[in-house]
């Protein structure tokens, strides 16, 4: 069993949500309002209300198409909502592109690993940098100053981005060379790289170990620590997501049919119904 | 441990930019002994067009990932404006080189303005319509130039669309001291050739640093994350669109300045020079060298751009070994036992290679 992590207390905020204490008087960093896409007549999520504080690890559940990646989607514009809005930092993401809605705060990674596979690692990490460097294309040509100072401070930042996994002696291999779980931390460090306020973690620890999600719990709680971001994770290792989410919101066909804190998504009878089935009446 | 790839790509790139200037000492000392044979010779400006045109499709084809068919095109904008551009202005910069330099340069604008105006709407979707448009492009602009008629007097220059076939160059209305540059389906005749082998050597160098540099900043970063993969590239915030569009149009604006060089070096040309044939030739030069990589594409051009010449002694079996040669270096290359060989030759390549 993986040690016990620090978690805030959760309490109630005027509009109904719940988030730890310590993020009360703070704004919330997403709060998603009547969110919903249907595709043709398939509502694949409906009326997704959620909000996540700002430091907050918030954990999104449910069985096998429930739609959890399609929430992430959405937020991320992959999809564009047909219903509701998405506020992330107070801000209306409404018809905004997925790079921008990146831009504005939110990182993810994916289920299937989506890495640029034929680059180095650290080419993979500064590559998510772009959008903060600022040098033009043309100093990038004739290798003016500009371009010296940025590339090396971002070759500082993503070093240091890798040694949060302790990651540093792979900086020069091809990433599609890594192995599995390697490659799944490098995801999380590229979407680190890009500077988010929300980092969505879409099923971090598939295909893992026990003690390799044991490091990973560990890795998201200290990500969280330092980058003092939120993390709103998918994840179907319950050890994993009890252990360390604060707040957890379960799907099931694209309803959120509960919310709450880990005790009592475990103790929730709806809950336990969508994951194991009716009790046979009789 | 972290200085190893930096040091490997830039020592690749310093090997390709040696290889090149060598190559040029080299082919200087010999055609100033007189050992090269009149048609090498006439060769050497061709080769560096070529060069510098396969090194510009890579950027489109090995780092961006798109499939360009139409590549020729910018090299046939680039030419033909190019031409105008150095004839009109004869009185106006009587030193050659510099107006060598000026037409290369217009030749490289005209050729991006039709990058844009093709990658534009193009480059917003997904999927092999860079392909078939660029293809559809490259004919287009063959049949335009080929109705174009172009003359220059005292008064400026003169254009006419000849698109019914009834004009002709006296539909100018030139003045006597005027000179016809392009003639229709005649295509640029009389032009003055002030395309040297200096020239070509520098178009090259230019066209390596361009391209190797770009690739090495964050725009050439991007630009290989978006062929890698589209959806990651935009969930870490690159505007695929604009990316996909720099390195379109810079390769389309060296293709120019390739085909405005390529154009002064012949006093006679016509725009079915240009047509899909050299577009898939330039595509073989690339797929040859290897996708994305920038020294194979060199390699690739010098020796099929010779190859053919050099086999005229084959006469009729010519392209027959043209053939086989092609056939066998695709073995070669995709040969995983012969990789194997190299890799013993070659020790310690390790994965963090991203481009040769």
């Amino acid at each position: 069993m993986a040690k016990q992590f620090q978690r805030g207390k959760m309490v109630p905020v005027p509009s109904r949500a719940i988030v730890p204490e310590r993020d009360v008087d703070k704004s919330p960093i997403l709060e998603c309002r009547y969110l919903g896409i249907e595709f043709g007549g398939l509502k694949a999520v409906s009326d997704f209300n959620l909000t996540i504080g700002r430091t907050e690890i918030a954990g999104l559940i449910g069985p096998n198409g429930a739609g959890k990646t399609t929430v992430f989607n959405l937020l991320t514009k992959v999809y564009q909502p047909t219903h509701g809005t998405i506020l992330l930092d107070g801000r209306d993401t409404h018809g905004m592109t997925t790079a921008q809605v990146n831009r504005a705060g939110i990182a993810r990674t994916f289920q299937n690993i989506r890495l640029f596979s034929n680059m180095s690692v650290l080419e993979n990490i500064t590559v998510a940098m772009n959008s903060q460097m600022k040098y033009s294309m043309l100093s990038g040509i004739f290798r003016l100053p500009s371009f010296w100072k940025e590339e090396r401070v971002a070759k500082e930042r993503a070093l240091e981005l890798l040694s949060i996994f302790d990651m540093q002696h792979l900086a020069d291999h091809k990433a599609g060379s890594l192995p599995y779980g390697a490659q799944r931390r490098l995801e999380i460090i590229r979407a680190l790289a890009t500077n988010p306020s929300l980092l969505l973690l879409d099923e971090p620890a598939a295909g893992m170990n026990p003690s390799e999600t044991a490091e990973l719990m560990e890795n998201i709680v200290k990500i969280r620590d330092t980058f003092q971001i939120a993390v709103m994770l998918i994840e179907h290792d319950m050890n994993l997501v009890m252990n360390i989410c604060e707040g957890i919101c379960v799907l099931n066909f694209g309803q959120v049919i509960a919310k709450g804190t880990p005790e009592e998504i475990q103790s929730n009878p709806t809950v336990i119904e969508a994951y194991l089935g009716k009790k046979k009446e009789g | 441990m972290k200085k190893l790839t930096i040091k490997r790509t830039t020592r690749t790139d310093f090997i390709t930019y040696l290889g090149v200037i060598v190559a040029f000492l080299i082919m200087m000392f010999l055609r100033d002994q007189g050992v090269l044979n009149r048609s090498l010779t006439g060769q050497l400006v061709p080769i560096c067009c070529y060069i510098s045109m396969a090194i510009s499709l890579n950027l489109t084809v090995g780092i961006l990932g798109e499939l360009s068919l139409g590549h020729a095109g910018f090299m046939s904008v680039g030419a033909f404006s190019g031409i105008i551009t150095a004839m009109s202005l004869q009185s106006t910069i009587p030193y050659t080189p510099l107006r060598l330099a000026v037409a290369m340069v217009v030749g490289a604008i005209f050729a991006a303005i039709a990058g844009i105006i093709v990658g534009v709407p193009v480059l917003r979707l997904r999927g092999d319509y860079l392909a078939i448009v660029t293809l559809a492009f490259g004919e287009i602009i063959k049949d335009l130039i080929n109705c174009l008629l172009v003359g220059y007097d005292s008064n400026g220059l003169h254009m006419a669309l000849n698109l019914t076939g009834s004009k002709s160059i006296t539909d100018l209305n030139l003045q006597p001291d005027g000179i016809a540059i392009i003639k229709g389906a005649q295509g640029a005749t009389g032009t003055t050739t002030i395309a040297s082998f200096t020239a070509g050597f520098v178009l090259v160098m230019i066209t390596l640093v361009i391209v190797l540099n770009l690739v090495r900043s964050r725009t050439g970063r991007a630009v290989m994350a978006i062929r890698d993969n589209r959806i990651a590239a935009e969930s870490v915030g690159i505007n695929v669109t604009k990316y996909k569009l720099i390195a379109f149009v810079t390769s389309a604006a060296l293709a120019g300045a390739a085909g405005a060089l390529y154009g002064l070096n012949f006093s006679s040309l016509q725009a079915t020079k240009f047509n899909f044939n050299t577009s898939i030739l330039v595509l073989v030069f690339v797929v040859l060298g290897g996708l994305g990589n920038i020294w194979g594409s060199v390699i690739a051009a010098t020796v099929l751009t010779i190859l053919p010449e050099a086999l005229r002694g084959f006469d009729d079996y010519r392209m027959l070994i043209y053939a086989i040669v092609l056939i066998l270096v695709m073995l070669a290359t995709n040969n995983s036992q012969a990789k194997a060989l190299l890799g013993r030759i070659i020790p310690k390549r390790k994965g963090a290679e991203t481009n040769g």
